[in-house]
């Protein structure tokens, strides 16, 4: 070698990296509030859905609207999760946007981060959203803890979808994904009892239930406005495992293919 | 800073210190053996333009030093590190080839977040004017022209006072007068003491703009060295005229490789020019519009191509 090499670890202060993962999340949201063509169906496909069987089609019964809204709650949280990340990443990835982010010094805990604040706040809108609507239109007699409850149970329980969206995102890109996610989404929200409850269906499907992470998460939504005694812990430890395996296997797929 | 100004003139080949290093680089995909055995190093204060056909394997070489791509042998560094080490990539700036920005997010939001990856970045309005895009910050990125959105782009790229920049063809799409914006911008990071790697289709900007050029193919890298050096690889010239002289009688002579018409004009390729030339005088005493080139950088790159190619070819027929 006729040169020495130039070694130059930049120290960056703690400072600077916390901002680097405030402007990651403020574009996020910034994007995101500037295209409600994405967000809309989003936010109101589930307060559509809580509105014509909820409280339409249910005459006066509190407690037939406090399951429905648990329900329709779990429902509306599966869709910021799974499409807030798996699309938007599909697309990242299919457009370049993602390789310019991995070549750029971005930490990459800010884009997961931002992706993830971004989909608790739309989980938190849809929940609200639904809360106002069994207060004022329902009159599901929900009271302030369980309502508290609830929201908490929807700002949280998005995480284990954003961790599912964000491997169905490694494993598709661009326009595809969407498809794959709606085969997802709707047959999971249907076998977890969100439209029709369990007890009516078959034996079998009954007993695949507890596979599938909106079953957790509707266990938790139901037990926070009140339907349900059983113990909240095994339900919170399985959506916890079930995060922690879709994240393990999408970082493993980003990792090797980018 | 004095070596660095030197460096980056070209006055002094391998003054500058080794910013980033590839050494016996191999990599595949599934079959394609894209790179195999690549040997590079980038210099400061220099700027080394990267060529070669499509599939030659340039932006496999620029992937690797990103850290976007491991190697399969042969090491990998930037700045001494890993490139997949995010403090190594804090001293660098990227622009690629197709990477689409979030459509509606404003020019000035997007460099905020780009200049809020690096330690001490250079000022919004800094960063925006030196690409020339100053003019743009309030608008959002989907109503810009492409040239206007790949002059955005190189905007993120220097916004980190990078001490290495890495450009992916930043000019396609660009109509010549934004090209030589761009091009004029380049030459004053450089002036500045950044180094610049280039991947370009386009000879003439490698021209303009390199004091090092590195050609590749068949993910080799086949010749190395100035502009200069590259074109004085090809010996042929060309000479053009007006003359009576007939162009099957031309192509016989023992001095002319090639003949033919170029409109009305009579055009030669030789390796002798002097001779031809006693000779065209002496022949067409009426002889007019003389004009002598050396072969371009476009002729270097095609026969140095070329001849990787047979290379390449012959040692497939062996195997």
């Amino acid at each position: 070698m006729d040169a020495t090499t130039m070694s130059a670890a930049v120290a960056m202060p703690r400072a600077r990296i916390f901002g680097a993962y405030v402007e990651e999340a403020r574009c996020e949201v910034l994007r995101y509030l500037r295209n409600p063509g994405f967000l809309l169906p989003i936010v109101l496909f589930p307060a559509v859905f809580y509105l014509m069987f909820g409280i339409a089609l249910n005459h006066g019964n509190g407690e037939a609207a406090r399951y429905m809204l648990a329900s329709y709650s779990t429902f509306g949280v599966m869709a910021p999760g799974l499409f807030g990340f798996g699309v938007s990443l599909a697309l990242e990835r299919d457009s370049g946007l993602l390789t310019l982010k991995r070549a750029l010094p971005m930490p990459p805990g800010a884009y997961l981060l931002g992706k993830m604040l971004m989909a608790m706040c739309v989980a938190a809108t849809v929940g609200a959203l639904l809360l106002a609507m069994s207060v004022f239109l329902a009159h599901a007699g929900l009271g302030p803890t369980q309502m508290l409850a609830l929201l908490a149970t929807d700002v949280l329980g998005v995480l284990p979808f954003c961790a599912l969206g964000l491997l169905v995102g490694t494993l598709l890109k661009g326009q595809g994904a969407p498809g794959l996610l709606n085969m997802v989404y709707l047959p999971m929200a249907f076998l977890s009892g969100l439209w029709f409850p369990l007890q009516v269906m078959p034996k079998f499907l009954q007993q695949l239930a507890p596979l599938w992470p909106s079953y957790h998460l509707n266990a938790l939504a139901l037990s926070a406005v009140g339907l349900s005694d059983a113990s909240r812990l095994p339900h919170v430890l399985v959506l916890a495992g079930f995060t922690l395996g879709f994240l393990l296997l999408a970082a493993r797929r980003l990792r090797r293919n980018g | 800073m004095a070596m660095d100004r030197i460096g980056a003139s070209g006055a002094i080949r391998g003054g500058g210190v080794v910013l980033a290093r590839l050494s016996g680089v191999h990599k595949r995909y599934g079959k394609v053996q894209a790179l195999r055995g690549v040997d590079l190093e980038l210099r400061g204060g220099e700027l080394l333009a990267l060529l070669g056909p499509n599939g030659a394997g340039k932006t496999t070489a620029i992937a690797l030093l990103l850290g976007l791509l491991r190697a399969d042998s042969g090491t990998v560094e930037l700045f001494g590190a890993d490139p997949q080490d995010i403090a190594a990539r804090r001293s660098i700036g990227v622009m690629l080839q197709d990477a689409s920005l979030p459509p509606t997010l404003k020019v000035g939001e997007l460099l905020r977040l780009a200049a809020s990856y690096y330690p001490a970045p250079r000022g919004v309005v800094e960063s925006a004017e030196l690409a020339g895009v100053a003019d743009l910050l309030q608008r959002p990125y989907a109503k810009l022209s492409g040239g206007q959105q790949r002059r955005v782009q190189f905007a993120l790229a220097l916004c980190g006072r990078p001490r290495l920049l890495f450009l992916d063809e930043p000019t396609v799409g660009m109509d010549l007068q934004a090209r030589q914006k761009l091009w004029s911008a380049i030459r004053a990071l450089v002036a500045d003491g950044c180094a610049v790697v280039l991947t370009t289709h386009y000879l003439e900007e490698a021209e303009a703009l390199a004091s090092r050029v590195c050609v590749m193919a068949h993910g080799r890298i086949i010749s190395e060295g100035s502009v200069d050096a590259l074109r004085a690889r090809v010996a042929l010239k060309r000479v053009r005229c007006s003359s009576r002289l007939d162009v099957a009688s031309v192509a016989a002579w023992p001095e002319v490789v090639e003949a033919r018409m170029d409109g009305d004009r009579l055009w030669m390729s030789t390796a002798h020019a002097e001779a031809l030339l006693r000779r065209l005088l002496a022949a067409d005493d009426q002889l007019d519009a003389l004009e002598v080139q050396a072969a371009g950088l476009a002729e270097a790159f095609t026969e140095l191509t070329d001849a990787a190619d047979s290379a390449a070819a012959s040692q497939r027929e062996a195997a």
